[in-house]
């Protein structure tokens, strides 16, 4: 059996380059980036050179970076978007291996500490051309209205200096440029537009997220997912093979490579792959370009503008590197915040053991979901909320090698009894959240002595749970282990230890002194600087974040050009 | 506990390698991970390795009868050889290398001071004992340096020895994973739903039956 335009299509030896190693090489040069829709074809790249100042240098091609650079080159604006991480053809380069793909996350050393220290790398932190992005599992939600003004309406966190309306109409555009196929209508929330394309079929751990919330009398709806339902130009529906974190090799997923980035590039946008920026050049207030690394040296890219999006350790490390006489402190850093207010969220889960095949490792991996305790603000009896900030939950579909991870480190087994335990997996499933961690300022980014490849600090990430935090988690735990059981699982455990996502290291706000940047996302301390990712988040809400920051990054671009100096 | 069985039994997950579900950069990269065999060793000296051996079969033990087992070791000696790393550590714990050499001395020179043997010497019995020890936290032998023995155990034992296993067709069979999946993913998604294409699990009694289908998941 053949499928043209499919990944067969490379079995074809004659497409491969010699000495073609993304990993190793940068393939966007020598005036084309690669066309990743496409095996072995390239799209022409605009290319600038050093000497040019350009009127922005994006650091980081993800949620943030590769959306906003997409925008300003539509806008006309040139631009040159840096990432560290190679430029992956995904219809050539993933393989349907957890091992190997290893190669989409961040796995640069870190160091964690603090009373929770938290997993990085393929957990939450991508390296590669489209960020993150290639690896997360697409859902694609929106925040309550109410949570952008958290402080003022709900007694928590702090209120974001942006209008929930004028967020409605960003999370508009985003899903239409990512064609999200999700539900005819959506249970929680004010009114939204239709989505593009119909919901994907929910696989048996999904029924099994369904059969609990009508257990428990609470609402559930198919998960808007940014990977299609039906075709979009060369992209084909998703075919359930459920590698989704993993990148996807059919180019299903929409995400910002196969999306933003050859938008930008058609635009005139330049993505240089393989480009680690170490240092933002400031002069007399102002940010004059980037120092990155690429093919083996240092080199200086002249700038107008310099966006740092590089996610919530990455950005604040590079602004705390960046340190210099005029900013002894850091860049953007008058008001002392850069780093602080990290914020991950929970990821914590139950699992139980079903009379039926499940068999979750099909379709992606959550194509159920419940926001019934983002909207319920009260609970009732043993489920009264004692905290604030709330949590979504989700089916889920994880693979062998993070599920035996999972067993013996969240669980402890090990032995025959891992072993044993590891032949129940086809009749597992579970149930986990994503849920609101409060901002705190002990939760924060720094630099350590340690040293990395390039020779810059690596980062120490510290991290602990307030009381809030737990109270969460523990209403959680409770609440996912009556639906699981009232779903039919057995033998229920928690999985305690787990977190997601990574955003605040820089948020903004309405004042100088509490935020580092404004509501443009620009910094108050450097006009021509600017943040846009996660980093910005004053809040983090209980829903992912990817489709926020996309929002966030659309917004900024169009404030951008409504404000330029003409 | 249940104990573990042939769930599975004909299910060779591999028998799919030529067909619709390997796209050519799945084949590559397994077969370069099935060519190393259980003497593959380019990082661990031989005290570690016969340490490393010992311990891997204590976390994940293989049936005795089995021909040819996963080389658990040779895949956590290629994940060190190769640079790969998790991306984070511990501010308790050194770099993966360092941690892995450490803990496997380590234990090493408990397993002498206790039982006057070397780890791989002892019976499974003493070499769990240890295990749970160090999983406690107990083990504080000069030889860790520092080192929490619990994260060494919990970090570094559990996360890679696992993850290799678990990365190996061999441990797909025995639980049934429908492996590999590119390009043609999977069209039967609900509860007790299986495609042709998928293991089939051996209800009671019914054995052959699932023999008889896992022989065709590569048609």
């Amino acid at each position: 059996m053949r499928i043209p335009g499919l990944g067969n299509a490379a079995d074809n030896p004659q497409h491969g380059t010699p000495g073609d190693d993304p990993e190793h090489h940068p393939r966007a040069r020598d005036g084309r980036a690669p066309n990743v829709m496409r095996i072995g074809e390239w799209v022409p790249m605009r290319q600038h050179r050093d000497e040019d100042e350009v009127d922005f240098a994006i650091v980081g091609t993800g949620a943030g970076g590769g959306t906003l650079a997409c925008r300003l080159a539509e806008y006309g604006f040139s631009v040159v978007a840096f990432d560290a991480g190679p430029y992956f053809r995904p219809l050539e380069d993933f393989a349907s291996d957890e091992s190997h793909q290893s190669k989409l996350y961040w796995t640069d050393e870190r160091i964690v500490d603090g009373e929770n220290p938290l997993q990085m790398g393929s957990n939450n932190s991508g390296k590669a051309v489209g960020g993150s992005t290639v690896h997360y599992a697409m859902v694609a939600l929106r925040f309550r209205p109410e949570w952008f003004k958290a402080r003022t309406l709900m007694g928590y966190g702090a209120d974001w200096p942006i209008d929930w309306r004028e967020m409605w109409h960003y999370y508009d555009q985003v899903e239409d440029d990512l064609k999200i196929s999700g539900p005819v209508s959506y249970p929680w929330g004010p009114h939204r537009r239709r989505y593009h394309r119909r919901a994907h079929e929910v696989n048996a751990a999904a029924k099994v997220l369904a059969r609990g919330a009508e257990a428990m009398g609470i609402d559930w709806t198919p998960t808007p997912l940014a990977t299609i339902s039906a075709p979009r130009g060369d992209a084909p529906p998703c075919v359930y093979r459920g590698f989704c974190t993993l990148g996807c090799s059919t180019n299903a997923k929409q995400s910002v490579l196969v999306t933003y980035l050859p938008r930008a590039l058609k635009a005139g946008a330049e993505i240089r792959d393989l480009a680690m920026v170490g240092r933002i050049e400031t002069r007399n207030g102002r940010a004059t370009g980037v120092h990155y690394h690429r093919e083996g040296r240092w080199r200086f890219q002249r700038a107008k503008n310099v966006v740092v999006a590089g996610y919530a350790i990455e950005t604040p490390r590079l602004l705390l590197m960046s340190a210099n006489q005029e900013f002894p402190d850091g860049l953007a850093n008058s008001s002392g915040l850069v780093g602080k207010n990290l914020m991950v969220q929970g990821n914590q889960a139950v699992w139980g053991v079903f009379d039926e095949e499940i068999r979750s490792y099909k379709g992606p991996p959550s194509l159920a979901i419940s926001e019934h305790w983002n909207y319920d603000d009260e609970g009732r009896g043993a489920f009264a909320k004692d905290f604030f900030g709330g949590y979504s939950y989700m089916s889920q579909g994880p693979l062998p090698q993070l599920w035996a991870n999972t067993q013996a480190s969240a669980r402890g087994l090990w032995g025959e009894a891992l072993v044993a335990e590891m032949q129940r997996y086809n009749h597992v499933a579970g149930l986990k959240v994503v849920s609101e961690y409060m901002p705190q300022e002990r939760n924060r980014v720094t630099l350590s002595d340690v040293e990395d490849q390039y020779g810059l600090p690596v980062a120490r990430i510290t991290y602990s749970w307030c009381d809030n935090d737990k109270a969460l988690n523990r209403h959680a735990l409770k609440f996912l282990r009556q639906a699981l059981e009232a779903a039919g699982g057995r033998e229920v455990w928690d999985q305690s230890d787990d977190t997601c996502h990574l955003n605040g290291t820089a948020r903004m706000g309405h004042d100088p002194r509490t935020s580092v940047v404004d509501a443009d996302c620009r910094s108050w301390d450097i006009p021509n600087l600017w943040i846009c990712d996660g980093s910005v988040f004053p809040t983090v809400g209980g829903v992912n974040p990817s489709l926020t920051v996309q929002a966030v990054a659309l917004r900024t671009a169009d404030r951008i050009f409504a404000t330029r100096a003409t | 506990m249940l104990p573990r069985k042939d769930l599975y039994p004909g299910y060779d997950v591999l028998a799919k390698r030529d067909g619709p579900s390997w796209n050519a950069k799945t084949r590559a990269v397994l077969d370069e991970r099935l060519g190393l065999g259980p003497q593959t060793r380019r990082f661990f000296d031989e005290a570690e390795w016969s340490t490393l051996t010992a311990l891997a079969e204590r976390i994940v033990p293989q049936p005795a009868d089995r021909s040819d087992p996963v080389p658990v070791a040779a895949l956590v000696d290629d994940k060190l050889a190769s640079g790969r790393q998790d991306g984070y550590r511990d501010a308790g714990m050194p770099d993966e290398r360092e941690a892995w050499r450490r803990g496997l001395r380590a234990l090493d020179a408990e397993a002498r001071a206790r039982f006057g043997a070397c780890f791989h010497d002892l019976n499974a019995w003493a070499q769990d004992e240890l295990l749970k020890l160090a999983e406690a936290g107990a083990l504080t032998d000069p030889a860790w340096d520092g080192m929490p023995s619990t994260l060494f155990f919990k970090h570094r034992v559990l996360g890679d020895v696992t993850k290799a296993y678990y990365a190996h067709p061999t441990a797909w069979n025995e639980i049934g994973w429908g492996g590999p999946a590119s390009p043609r993913g999977y069209v039967r998604m609900g509860f007790d739903r299986r495609d042709p294409w998928e293991a089939a699990e051996a209800k009671p009694d019914r054995e052959a039956e699932a023999f008889a289908e896992n022989l065709r998941v590569g048609d």
